[in-house]
């Protein structure tokens, strides 16, 4: 069933002007959110809908949003807050910008539906850094809403008030994690906090609070208007409706396409031109940089969804960030680049963490250098392990999973570099 | 001192707050500040802190942990070359080393004219337009060649 492309949250990629307020109500846009509000529909039906749809959230972890959205105190009196993740830093992910620079009002419409849902006013959206064009676009898009009145004040003359604002981050990968973003949205350093308690009772100044990834947002109104069954059956078991996916590195054409889950992995493959230069494919990291690599017999024998890429391809879906990686790749420099990447990343904070990305990161290097020793191998493994499950947030498990996954299928290359003191790719 | 146009930029950054979080626009009022002066001197930081009403040292903790901020003098432009993985795989090497050599600079350092600085950077959520970097923070340039590097460089001398 991979028929369809750009239906929910790329449905106005193409179109002239795709991210003005014109262009997102020609196709149907802020339709959901007028209905709802004047009709009043009840929090409840509109959480049983995205049950029913199967969305699972796209930042990574994959957890029912649904669900998630029933977690916050219904009844609470004081601020809660509703916050947007678009701090897009995990290396391989781009998919987010693009929703944002192409179809910013989906994200509004989807962020107000849940804030209608889980009695919120005030909500924000967190902007990668390094991609100060987009952030722009969507600071338009916000002043567009507020004056068509679909932002403030009672909105379209009903008794929902809602207030969403954009907050520039600059340049701090941990702040994708949803505690550090929080920390940062208060004006501090974007340190984890410990969980619990968890972002629903103690949030964004110390408020209740729900954080969702950019394109959970996005395919919120989508859901309401076609119905939870019909994005639900756009995908497959598990994985309900369609996915972007992110695609990169030596691909003849590095993209973003949004396709049904479930498309098999050599058909996506093509939809980014195949494998550059003619060339043969070696691996792929599926989900961004934090998940293990797949060797290339296996990852053709993938489907692009939550449980094939776990149980087929031994690594996880992530955010659907696809690395492509051919048959001249050298691994060990790749892990060098990435291991030096969460060694400079870490906040530091936990002791596990601060030391071993620095530990595996120098160990690595010292192989890729040619001046490795066979007990290296096992001592990246063991220190990999004594980060795992030891720290406060996932970023130490992220530092580890490269290590131990590229050890696992490519340890001859490991090796060869060890006993010869270069790549055997150059042999 | 922060300039009139620098302090109406941060009052519409507070006015996202609520009114008792006011540090919570210290990023943006630190962005800003450097947007001004090229970089943040101590004095910067201190006049951030005393227009958001924090102690110097909340705002100099911020100013030192995100990467995008920078606190000693750099060239007119900042050039940040992704080297991260998906760069990596095409050849972000290949432009840092045109850059090096065109600039006669290493990364990490400015050219003696103060004109250039070469730095690497971590993934930009763009690796779809690989290689790619940033001019000052804010400007995104993709799909590089060295080519496209030279005329780049002819346009910003
Ligand atoms: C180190 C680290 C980086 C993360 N980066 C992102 C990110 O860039 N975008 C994102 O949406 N989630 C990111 N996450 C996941 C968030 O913590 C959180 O689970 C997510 O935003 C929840 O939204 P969702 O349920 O809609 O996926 C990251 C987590 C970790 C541990
Ligand atoms: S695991 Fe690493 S990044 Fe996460 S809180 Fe601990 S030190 Fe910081
Ligand atoms: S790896 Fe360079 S932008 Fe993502």
């Amino acid at each position: 069933m991979s028929g369809s492309f750009n239906q929910v949250c790329f449905r106005t990629v193409g179109l002239p002007n795709p991210a003005s307020l014109k262009t997102y109500r020609s196709v149907g846009g802020y339709e959901v959110l007028k209905r709802i509000i004047t009709e009043k529909i009840p929090a409840a039906e509109i959480i049983a809908e995205i049950k029913l749809s199967g969305l699972r959230g796209r930042g990574g972890a994959g957890f029912p949003t649904g669900l998630k959205w029933t977690f916050m105190p219904r009844n609470y009196d004081g601020e809660k807050y509703l916050v947007c993740n678009s701090d897009e830093g995990e290396p391989g992910t781009f998919k987010d910008r693009d929703i944002l620079r192409y179809n910013p009002h989906q994200i509004i419409e989807g962020m107000a539906i849940g804030a209608y849902t889980m009695g919120v006013k005030t909500a924000y959206n967190y902007i990668h850094g390094e991609i100060w064009a987009e952030y722009e676009i969507f600071e338009r898009a916000l002043d567009e809403a507020r004056v068509a009145g679909l932002l403030g004040d009672n909105i379209l003359g009903t008794d929902f008030t809602f207030n969403l604002y954009a907050h520039h981050g600059y340049g701090a990968y941990i702040c994708g994690e949803e505690t550090a973003l929080i920390e940062s949205i208060e004006g501090k350093k974007g340190q984890p906090r410990f969980k619990p308690p968890f972002p629903a009772t103690y949030g964004v100044f110390g408020k209740p609070s729900t954080i969702n990834n950019t394109e959970t947002f996005a395919s919120v109104p989508y859901i309401l208007q076609h119905g939870g069954q019909n994005f639900l059956d756009l995908g497959v078991a598990n994985s309900g409706g369609t996915k972007l996916f992110s695609i990169s590195g030596h691909v003849e054409k590095p993209c973003n396409v949004e396709v049904n889950m479930g498309m098999p992995f050599p058909e996506l493959l093509a939809l980014a031109g195949g494998v550059w230069k003619g060339r043969k494919l070696k691996a792929v990291i599926p989900g961004g940089s934090s998940v293990p690599v797949v060797p290339a017999d296996i990852m053709m024998q993938c489907t692009m969804d939550y449980d094939s890429i776990v149980k087929v391809g031994g690594s996880m879906l992530g955010a659907g960030s696809v690395i492509v990686m051919d048959e001249t790749t050298d691994m060990v420099k790749t892990l060098d680049r990435l291991s030096y990447f969460y060694y400079e990343e870490s906040c530091g904070q936990c002791t596990p963490c601060r030391e071993g990305t620095g530990w595996l990161w120098r160990v690595v290097r010292r192989i890729a250098e040619g001046k490795g020793r066979m007990e290296d191998l096992d001592l990246l493994t063991d220190v990999s392990n004594n980060i795992s499950g030891r720290t406060i947030c996932a970023l130490g498990d992220a530092a580890a999973t490269p290590v131990l996954s590229f050890i696992k299928h490519f340890r001859p290359e490991f090796e060869y570099y060890i006993e010869h003191g270069r790549s055997m790719l150059k042999a | 001192m922060l300039s009139k146009q620098a302090i109406a930029k941060i009052d519409r950054e507070l006015s996202k707050y609520p009114a008792d979080q006011r540090r919570a626009a210290v990023m943006s009022a630190l962005r800003i500040a450097q947007v001004e002066h090229g970089w943040l001197s101590k004095e910067a930081i201190a006049d951030v802190a005393a227009y958001l009403g924090i102690p110097d040292i909340a705002a100099l903790e911020v100013a030192s942990f995100y990467n995008m901020y920078e606190l000693e003098a750099v060239g007119k432009y900042k050039l940040t070359v992704c080297t991260n993985i998906s760069c990596m795989l095409r050849d972000a090497e290949g432009i840092v080393e045109h850059l090096e050599h065109k600039l006669g600079v290493h990364c990490g350092e400015t050219t003696a004219d103060g004109k250039f600085t070469l730095r690497e950077g971590e993934c930009m959520g763009a690796c779809g337009g690989a290689p790619l970097l940033l001019i000052n923070n804010h400007e995104m340039r993709e799909f590089l060649t060295p080519e496209k590097v030279d005329v780049m460089l002819e346009e910003l001398n």
